[in-house]
């Protein structure tokens, strides 16, 4: 398989200023801070982690929405960390965005179709006529009907706009597609059907996904491989299997033990790991691991002195994780996943 | 005897279009102690059910139907007296804790308001009173935070003092509808733990409203299945995920991606929920239904009970063998992609 994205040491520093005439920089929002990963052709990476992990922020500079102040993005072998706008034009018909709102993200003033084709328009592709029967098509193959052309988004239901975006994501060949919580805002029976949908289209296409999501369940199910980010850091990547599996972060597996389960019986004997506290404001993040003040097993003098990088954990297969004293095991409980000796601190406001 | 108990609910919105029929017929009863979950997509009408309990419908609105809560009826009870109820032996908690906080005012302020309207308490005790309810939340220095303005809590926190705010006068009655949607899995978990809690603690009943099976497992005790205004099916909890009775269920249990299962193709619902203002004839879930019968256009299928208990009623017109044979299937195929 061959590799279409790597992203290395990725950095996004947003600036925080004070004064109105002369501006001072005062710190610095660390969104995106280091994240490390490769993505092959035809593979879906999940991105999880708690809002404001900085996944959104990290997938709007893999798509150049936003310039990354360090590190570098390889995509199809060229590097465009810090290709210009002209320069960005021709990568961007290899890279398309779907997005969560699908009542947002859709010009209510716009009819179906030229919300579609525009993608087409932009990049100059085909005549009017050619590009009429290819956003039927497109529509067609997204499971609507193309005789919606004329309609505005808001005859659509929040399922249906959704494919309108999946529509416009697809015009014009994408390798690459970004869904930034793409089923996050439909009903369970929908999101099936848009979940279906991008899996059919996966395969029809050959497509790369990026997929973004909060819902773990959604996650496991669409993604081959999955990377955890905590406080704009990668904590954990590594196939679905063995990371849902055998998570070695103790951040994923409470992650992991956080969702509900959709029997009774098993999650009334399931053993759960609730963390305390929020996630601590980026601005201003814990020394060290970033974890280490809501972690049932930090150690006072390691954790939050020196800082763990990835590094391969359990079986290997490109399985890493950034933590000192990773899970030996799982499910573990509460209690054994506190380590002799340590105190467990309560939780950073 | 049942804390609240709703007999044949119907509410319907005249709007310039026509009649929404928002709830039709909905009936069901609630323990003291005990959860119980309203399952439905948006447009099954759980919401709309719960605000007409609360007496907060606005607009043109027609209600029948009764609430007998603790012997009294709430539907028919004057605004000024249903006002003595609200917020001191039922309190609700909404969706979105981003809008339901009033942003100009301190929560210590928000806190305050309903002990001292409802206890006629001075600010002082008041002032006790949400401090105590901020610590029950474990809301981090908690007395410090009293004169701070919403926007200054995260969305988790937030939702905390929500709860809070909502259980500080004792409920015995807790509407929450969709609590913990807006929030990420471990604040989830932080709220459904504060909740079992506290309703340990109080006795407290809990109307949980949610489109989330996962949560409905965790935390109720009875399920009822809401389709296009109406009741679809209704049980205790085991009982619903064990063995549940009508199509709309088996979509909804297929439809979810598990943690436990992998790749597959998920079962998907055909098509979209129905119009409220144009329902469908017959059975509501009929157009999308795979097993749909002539029968089903037709005559609305009774929620009545099933062989297995009489806590466990559904609506459909399939026979008890067809049922067992189809869900049998179902079943078997989620296990088997369980076991991949």
């Amino acid at each position: 398989m061959t590799e279409l994205l790597r992203v290395d040491n990725l950095e996004k520093h947003f600036p925080v200023t004070r004064g109105l005439v002369f501006q001072k920089q005062v710190g610095s929002v660390k969104a995106v801070d280091g994240v490390n990963f490769s993505l092959n052709s035809g593979e879906t990476l999940g991105v999880v982690g708690e809002s404001g992990c900085g996944k959104s922020t990290m997938a709007r500079c893999v798509a150049r929405l936003l310039e990354p102040t360090g590190g570098s993005i390889m995509f199809d072998g060229r590097d465009i960390t810090h290709l210009d706008r002209a320069d960005m034009r021709p990568v961007r018909r290899d890279m398309m965005m779907v997005f969560q709102d699908p009542y947002a993200s859709l010009n209510p003033r716009k009819r179906v179709g030229s919300i579609v084709g525009e993608p087409l328009e932009v990049h100059g592709v085909g005549s009017d006529d050619e590009r009429k029967r290819r956003v039927q098509e497109l529509l067609e193959i997204v499971g609507l009907n193309p005789e919606h052309y004329n309609r505005f988004p808001h005859e659509f239901s929040g399922g249906q706009r959704q494919r309108i975006g999946i529509a416009r994501a697809l015009a014009i060949n994408p390798k690459l597609i970004i869904c930034d919580e793409p089923v996050s805002a439909l009903d369970v029976s929908v999101q099936a059907q848009i979940l279906n949908l991008l899996k059919d289209l996966q395969q029809d296409f050959g497509l790369t996904y990026i997929f973004i999501a909060h819902d773990l369940n959604v996650v496991r199910h669409i993604s081959d491989r999955v990377l955890v980010m905590y406080l704009g850091r990668a904590v954990e990547v590594g196939s679905r299997d063995d990371l849902y599996r055998e998570p070695k972060h103790p951040y994923s597996g409470a992650l992991l033990s956080a969702v509900p389960i959709a029997d009774p019986e098993q999650g009334r004997n399931r053993k759960q790991i609730v963390l305390e506290g929020d996630v601590p404001s980026p601005l201003n993040p814990p020394n060290a691991c970033h974890f280490h003040p809501r972690c049932p097993r930090f150690v006072d003098g390691k954790c939050n002195v020196d800082t763990p990088l990835l590094s391969p954990v359990g079986s290997g297969h490109g399985h890493e994780a950034a933590c000192h004293f990773p899970l030996e095991r799982w499910p573990m409980s509460d209690e054994e996943i506190r380590r002799r000796g340590s105190t467990p601190v309560g939780a950073a406001d | 005897m049942a804390l609240l108990d709703v007999r044949d609910l119907t509410t319907h919105f005249s709007t310039d279009d026509g009649v929404v029929r928002a709830v039709d017929g909905v009936s069901f009863s609630v323990e003291k102690g005990k959860t119980l979950a309203i399952v439905g997509e948006s447009g099954s009408g759980k919401s709309v059910t719960c605000l007409t309990i609360m007496g907060l419908n606005t607009g043109r609105v027609q209600t029948t139907g009764e609430a007998m809560f603790d012997g009294t009826d709430l539907i028919t009870l004057p605004k000024r007296e249903l006002r003595e109820y609200r917020g001191k032996r039922i309190s609700m908690i909404f969706q979105d804790p981003m809008t339901s906080l009033n942003p100009v005012h301190t929560i210590g302020r928000q806190l305050r308001e309903a002990v001292m309207l409802h206890e006629g308490a001075t600010k002082a005790q008041a002032n006790s009173r949400a401090l105590e309810m901020l610590r029950a939340v474990r809301i981090p220095r908690a007395d410090a935070r009293l004169d701070d303005f919403p926007h200054q809590f995260s969305g988790g926190m937030r939702q905390r003092v929500m709860i809070a705010m909502a259980l500080i006068n004792n409920p015995d009655l807790l509407i929450a509808d969709e609590p913990t949607t807006a929030l990420d899995v471990t604040t989830q978990a932080q709220i459904l733990k504060l909740m079992k809690r506290l309703q340990g603690e109080h006795e407290m009943a809990i109307i949980m409203i949610t489109h989330d099976l996962g949560v409905v497992a965790e935390l109720a005790n009875d399920v009822i299945v809401m389709y296009g205004g109406r009741v679809v099916e209704q049980a205790k909890v085991d009982d619903l995920f064990a063995k549940p009775e009508m199509p709309y269920t088996w979509g909804l249990l297929g439809s979810l991606p598990r943690l436990n299962a992998t790749g597959g193709r998920l079962e998907q619902i055909p098509g979209q929920p129905p119009s409220l203002l144009n329902p469908p004839s017959g059975c509501p879930f009929h157009p999308r239904c795979e097993f749909v019968m002539n029968v089903c256009r037709q005559e609305l299928p009774e929620l009545a009970g099933s062989t297995v208990g009489a806590d466990h009623r559904f609506r459909c017109h399939l026979d008890d063998e067809s049922r067992a044979q189809i869900w049998e299937r179902k079943r078997a195929a989620m296990v088997s992609e369980d076991a991949a």
